[in-house]
């Protein structure tokens, strides 16, 4: 059906073209984007037995597993919570940033017959992968709600912060996801470090621990990890008390600006060689 | 306007070892020999497209030919933007959806249902373009029964018609197609060719990427000749597919074995050369309507043994359409001496069917049985139907099935006299 209205698009196609408007053209793919998600989702939990209960069972266990180790055992302090809210706050965003980092990773090259067969900005690949993962997310959050009202914690004002702060773990998985999963087409070595550098990540996070431990002046050094910002922002906002200073939050933020502005970049850079490395 | 405009494209390929692949440790540890392979070094590259340039016009219909390796995919990716090209440029103007293969999107965890939708917005269409077209992407597949089954439960025809219709239902302004249409089973092929042929009449642009030689002149008026990552020629498709198929680049209309030791045989007979022969002229590409010579040359070492000649004529879906002896030759029955033979077997004209044959070619012994060689796909012949109707298909342009098309006698008797 030729659109005699308005006029048809021009496509030009010639070496090395220019990035920013292939990342406005991505704007234009958020119905795929959405699409991809969906599938993302749909998915994951298929031929599975336990099916959706993973995305609650995964904060669960692990969270039994940290009460019993470092609430107990190690009796870390966790600023007055009971150390299964103070853990379960804390693994909620750490397991979102986690799950869409190791999607979208190995998105790009999971997604091969798409990268080599089709054309749409290849950062849409990645993205979806992210989104997917609020979903997990949510039906976990339903879970802290509970446990919130078991513990008779009150829900303060605080909690107007948590959309920013859940859009600050998701920008998190973003900028480390698109970068990983760019380099993930020309070095598979990206596969086997990934679960190394979450590990390693994890336990450079107050989840199991508070920022607390720190002396103070070190804090800003330690919120360099962008997901210090995180974590401590999720304690604050549904329990009401951090350590965390305002530095500390400044610091996250600004790296996490500065890591999302160079990630995109690179993408934007290599991404139209994906077609002929992957 | 033109709705497709290119300009000296090339692309160039890393040849040897694939630059895609490569690990970290290779890349850290071998700095040197990666500078050393560098720009300068000209057999490390391969110009899969050199200087391509051609336009076409909105609504035109063009076949892309040429064999393996000529640069036809690497057009057709850089016209998708799927890749970028090395040099060069191009333009288009529309939305451009491509199929390079059937299935893009597709999930096996997923239902056909899902995949409808997914497939859908992965090949370019909106959510809303998807819904409208639902009933009818549904209707096409003909797999109704099977919409809310998971795809990896399909069989591969299903799977092929449901990726095909929801392909055959994007409204792109200009379509890029790649031999999809190699799958399939053979009426759905030509249900999707007829397709194909609706889009055309609908004023839109398509290239049309196909080793189907009858396919390619019937759907493109205008057909692009690549090899070596060239244009080697560019008109209306009758004058270029001939002179595709006539140049040997394509489908091989005569073989010669030069050396004796490489002859398909045994110590009693063995091959020396096969050809396709139309009008005095070894030719790939036969009119339908006229008789076509298969001349088997064969060498006898051993004399005395009585060996009958035989091709085996298969289509191009693997159908064997028909075996022809020699039974009608001075050597029927009758000893062979020793030396080079000559058989050829007439085929007439208006017999064989539009489309490709590969030829089997065979020399046997009957009684008892014996096969001395049987050379399977030793020559292929290309068969064009003409649209002067004079031929078995008549005043009638569509698709026109069977393995052979033969032209009958026909007797007709008026209706008898009524009496009042």
């Amino acid at each position: 059906m030729l659109q005699l209205t308005s006029p048809l698009p021009l496509i030009e196609i010639r070496p090395d073209p220019p990035a920013l408007p292939r990342l406005v053209e991505a704007w234009t793919y958020r119905e795929l984007l959405m699409f991809l998600a969906w599938r993302d989702v749909a998915v994951r939990y298929k031929q599975t037995a336990l099916g959706v209960s993973w995305a609650v069972l995964q904060p669960v266990l692990t969270m039994a597993i940290f009460t019993l180790i470092f609430g107990r055992l190690a009796a870390v302090p966790t600023d007055g919570v009971p150390y299964p809210l103070f853990a379960f706050c804390g693994l909620l965003p750490w397991q979102l940033f986690s799950f869409a980092l190791g999607a979208s990773a190995n998105s790009l090259v999971a997604n091969e017959r798409l990268v080599t067969k089709v054309y749409f900005p290849r950062i849409v690949i990645p993205l979806a992968s992210v989104i997917a993962g609020l979903v997990d997310f949510a039906i976990a959050f339903v879970l802290l709600m509970g446990l919130m009202y078991y513990y008779a914690v009150p829900i303060s004002a605080t909690i107007l912060a948590l959309p920013v702060l859940v859009l600050a773990a998701v920008a998190a998985a973003t900028a480390v996801g698109i970068l990983l999963s760019a380099v993930n087409v020309r070095f598979r070595d990206v596969k086997h470090a990934l679960p190394f550098l979450t590990q390693i990540w994890m336990l450079a996070t107050p989840i199991a621990y508070s920022t607390s431990l720190f002396p103070e002046r070190w804090r800003p050094l330690f919120a360099l990890n962008p997901m210090v910002g995180v974590v401590e922002g999720f304690r604050w906002s549904l329990l009401g008390h951090t350590e965390a200073t305002g530095t500390v939050f400044l610091v996250s933020g600004a790296i996490l600006l500065l890591g999302m502005a160079f990630s995109v970049s690179y993408f934007l850079r290599v991404e139209r060689s994906f077609a002929d490395l992957i | 306007m033109l709705a497709i405009q290119a300009q000296g494209l090339g692309k160039r390929y890393r040849i040897g070892q694939r630059a895609g692949y490569r690990t970290l440790r290779e890349a850290l540890t071998s700095p040197f020999a990666r500078l050393r392979r560098s720009v300068e070094d000209p057999a490390a590259f391969l110009w899969a497209l050199d200087d391509v340039s051609f336009d076409v016009r909105p609504g035109e219909v063009v076949g892309i030919i040429g064999r393996n390796g000529a640069g036809k995919s690497t057009l057709l990716k850089i016209l998708s933007r799927i890749t970028d090209p090395t040099r060069g440029r191009a333009e288009l103007r529309g939305r451009v959806a491509s199929l390079l293969e059937v299935g893009t999107g597709f999930h096996p965890e997923l239902t056909g249902r899902e995949n409808i939708y997914l497939s859908g917005a992965v090949l370019g269409m909106r959510r809303n373009e998807i819904v409208r077209h639902f009933d009818e992407i549904v209707a096409f597949s003909e797999v109704e029964r099977f919409l809310d089954t998971q795809v990896k439960y399909y069989s591969s025809g299903m799977f092929t018609r449901l990726a095909f219709a929801v392909a055959a239902h994007l409204q792109p302004e200009i379509l890029i197609v790649d031999e999809v249409l190699a799958v399939g089973d053979a009426s759905f092929q030509r249900k999707c060719l007829n397709k194909m042929e609706d889009v055309g009449r609908e004023g839109r642009t398509v290239l049309f990427v196909s080793h189907n030689m009858p396919a390619v002149t019937r759907l493109c008026p205008r057909t692009v000749l690549l090899d070596k990552g060239r244009v080697l020629k560019d008109g209306p498709s009758h004058d270029v597919v001939s002179a595709y198929l006539s140049s040997g680049l394509g489908t091989t209309a005569a073989r010669e074995w030069q050396e004796p030791a490489e002859r398909p045989g045994n110590e009693i007979v063995r091959l020396v050369s096969v050809r396709v022969v139309q009008d005095g002229e070894t030719k790939a590409a036969i009119d339908i309507r006229r008789p076509v010579a298969i001349q088997v040359e064969f060498e006898v070492l051993e004399s005395g043994c009585l060996l009958v000649p035989n091709l085996h004529f298969m289509t191009e879906e693997g159908v064997h359409a028909f075996v022809a002896l020699e039974i009608d030759s001075p050597w029927h029955k009758k000893p062979r001496r020793a030396g080079r033979h000559l058989s050829t077997a007439w085929v007439p004209g208006n017999f064989l069917s539009e489309g490709t044959y590969v030829l089997g070619v065979s020399i046997s012994t009957l009684d008892p049985v014996r096969v001395h060689f049987h050379e399977r796909d030793a020559v292929a012949l290309q068969v064009i139907d003409s649209f002067d109707g004079d031929s078995a298909r008549g005043d009638y342009g569509g698709p026109f099935p069977g393995v052979v098309r033969p032209m009958l006698r026909w007797d007709a008797s008026p209706p008898p006299e009524t009496t009042p």
